[in-house]
């Protein structure tokens, strides 16, 4: 295909690819707020629109209207930069994520993700990975007490978990033989006795369970979320932000619950695949399908557990982070390991 | 001619050298810590022009990601403040300065002579994780095992060191359950 080609898909399919990003951050904000709503025996959001649908939107105006207050004892470089550190890393992980196979149009076949590089695992735990400077950043410069506990745990937190997240991943590698996300898909087509679908999640359950746990610590979800717990620390890291700030860190967390969400899918769950059939307009659309309804699926145990579970004690996290999920993630991947080499 | 690797090699090599700069200029150690962290991620874009994407990722994610991590956690931990500047300082660098433009040029004469000024294509370097496994795991399993045990025994020194004297020969008491 020529170079113009190339291009001129590349910005197209970023565009949409962040577009539709960014609404389902917005609304993953709505459906927690409903979801959580409706199992502590509320409502949610109902008044903007139908089923309060239209409350991101007026999420998002009343964010830009809102007063932009910098306190005047904050370190304002970095101050300004950790939010956008935040939101920037955050986003910038969809672009190795593959959503479906390929489609053909004008006589060229696109992959339905925005760029298709050998090493994507590796390059999402990199961008995740720093990624935690944003809340670091945020802690320190605001110049806060509570900020910079919040700040301190986030960087402890996100370190600590980083290593089982990464162990936990490295089962899946062996059995795909491959860091091309496209790759590791691909090696979870098909069924086993011709029922059950040949995803990890039945292979690796441990894995499974680990990655689970590590990256709700990494998205500082509940049970996890110590570094913004409300009741120690007022707000944690963003305490001092305000107006469309603040809704940054609020942006990237989502859009980590989403990419977590995306990995989670595309390594343990299939991405994908799924049963296909109708007419060839249908065949097209129902591997995105797939792919989305899952991701959904995975969202909603997210906002499932943050409606059930209590936080942890710090200690609690740091014990259960390295004596607990560490070795189990350890265990596991040699066992694995014992087992494709027999 | 100029092609767009060698473009972007020298845009992440001047990005390096202005990270580094930086990195000393800077009074506030945060401000240094984030330089590394530029200068890091410039040498990732090297890396991955010379064909070497695991290398390149790795630096990344271990060195951006976690070892820098935990530099901005101990300043942030110790509150440290801005370095300050004494007389002493001044000699360094109006020492320091002539110092280190005169070793630098001779490193560079020693390198061009002796090593000749043959370029590294790109991707001439091994790069895919699958040649690296073998090279780490066969060829240089020696260096690869000695260099691992230098850091345990690196972690090691460290744990005693930092570890609170003991009572009696007994064990450190325990603080909190």
């Amino acid at each position: 295909m020529p170079i113009w080609v190339y291009i001129v898909a590349s910005i197209i399919k970023s565009a949409v690819v962040l577009l539709v990003l960014l609404t389902a951050v917005a609304y993953t904000v709505w459906l927690e707020r409903k979801v959580v709503g409706h199992m502590q025996n509320r409502w949610g959001p109902t008044r903007v629109g139908p089923f309060g649908l239209l409350q991101p939107a007026a999420d998002g105006v009343k964010f830009l209207f809102k007063e932009d207050l910098t306190p005047p004892h904050v370190y304002k470089p970095l101050y300004i930069a950790a939010p956008l550190i935040a939101v920037v890393f955050a986003l910038t992980s969809i672009a190795v994520i593959p959503f479906g196979n390929s489609i053909t149009l004008f006589g060229y076949t696109f992959p339905l993700q925005i760029t298709d590089v050998n090493i994507g695992l590796l390059i999402i735990l990199g961008v995740t990975s720093v990624g935690v400077y944003g809340v670091a950043l945020a802690g320190w410069s605001s110049n806060n007490k509570y900020s910079l506990l919040g700040g301190l745990r986030a960087s402890a937190q996100m370190v600590s978990y980083e290593i089982s997240l990464g162990l936990s991943l490295v089962g899946v590698l062996i059995l795909a033989g491959s860091f091309s996300l496209r790759d590791i898909v691909n090696a979870q087509a098909g069924h086993f006795w011709g029922f059950i679908p040949r995803w990890n999640i039945f292979i690796q359950p441990v894995a499974f369970f680990c990655y689970l746990m590590a990256a709700y610590a990494e998205t500082n979800r509940i049970p996890f979320d110590l570094p913004e717990a409300e009741t120690e620390l007022v707000a944690g890291y963003h305490t001092e932000y305000s107006a469309m700030k603040f809704a940054m860190f609020f942006m990237a967390e989502y859009a980590n619950m989403i990419t977590v969400a995306c990995l989670a899918t595309l390594l343990f769950l299939g991405g994908w695949h799924g049963p296909i059939f109708g007419p060839p307009i249908l065949q097209a659309i129902l591997p995105v399908f797939w792919f989305c309804a899952k991701i959904f699926v995975f969202l909603f145990v997210y906002i499932w557990v943050r409606g059930t579970l209590p936080r942890f004690r710090y200690d609690q996290l740091m014990a259960f982070g390295w004596k607990f999920l560490l070795p189990l993630a350890i265990v596991n991947l040699v066992a694995t390991a014992i087992a494709v080499a027999w | 001619m100029l092609s767009i690797h060698l473009i972007l090699f020298l845009a992440f090599g001047a990005i390096a050298v202005a990270g580094a700069v930086n990195l000393l200029v800077q009074t506030h150690p945060i401000n240094s810590a984030l330089s590394l962290i530029a200068v890091m991620a410039a040498l990732a874009g090297e890396y991955l022009l010379l064909g070497a994407e695991f290398v390149a990722a790795v630096q990344v994610i271990v060195y951006a990601g976690a070892i820098m991590v935990l530099f901005v956690f101990v300043i942030m931990l110790l509150n440290a403040g801005v370095e300050e500047r004494t007389k002493g300082s001044r000699v360094a660098i109006l020492l320091g300065i002539p110092g280190m433009l005169v070793g630098s040029l001779l490193v560079a004469w020693v390198v061009l002579k002796y090593s000749g000024t043959q370029s590294v294509p790109v991707g001439a370097l091994p790069g895919a994780p699958r040649t690296i496994g073998p090279l780490l795991f066969h060829e240089f399993l020696l260096p690869f095992e000695i260099t691992s045990i230098l850091i345990l025994i690196a972690i090691m020194g460290a744990v005693v060191l930092a570890s609170k004297p003991t009572t009696a020969g007994g064990p450190a008491k325990k603080v909190h359950d």
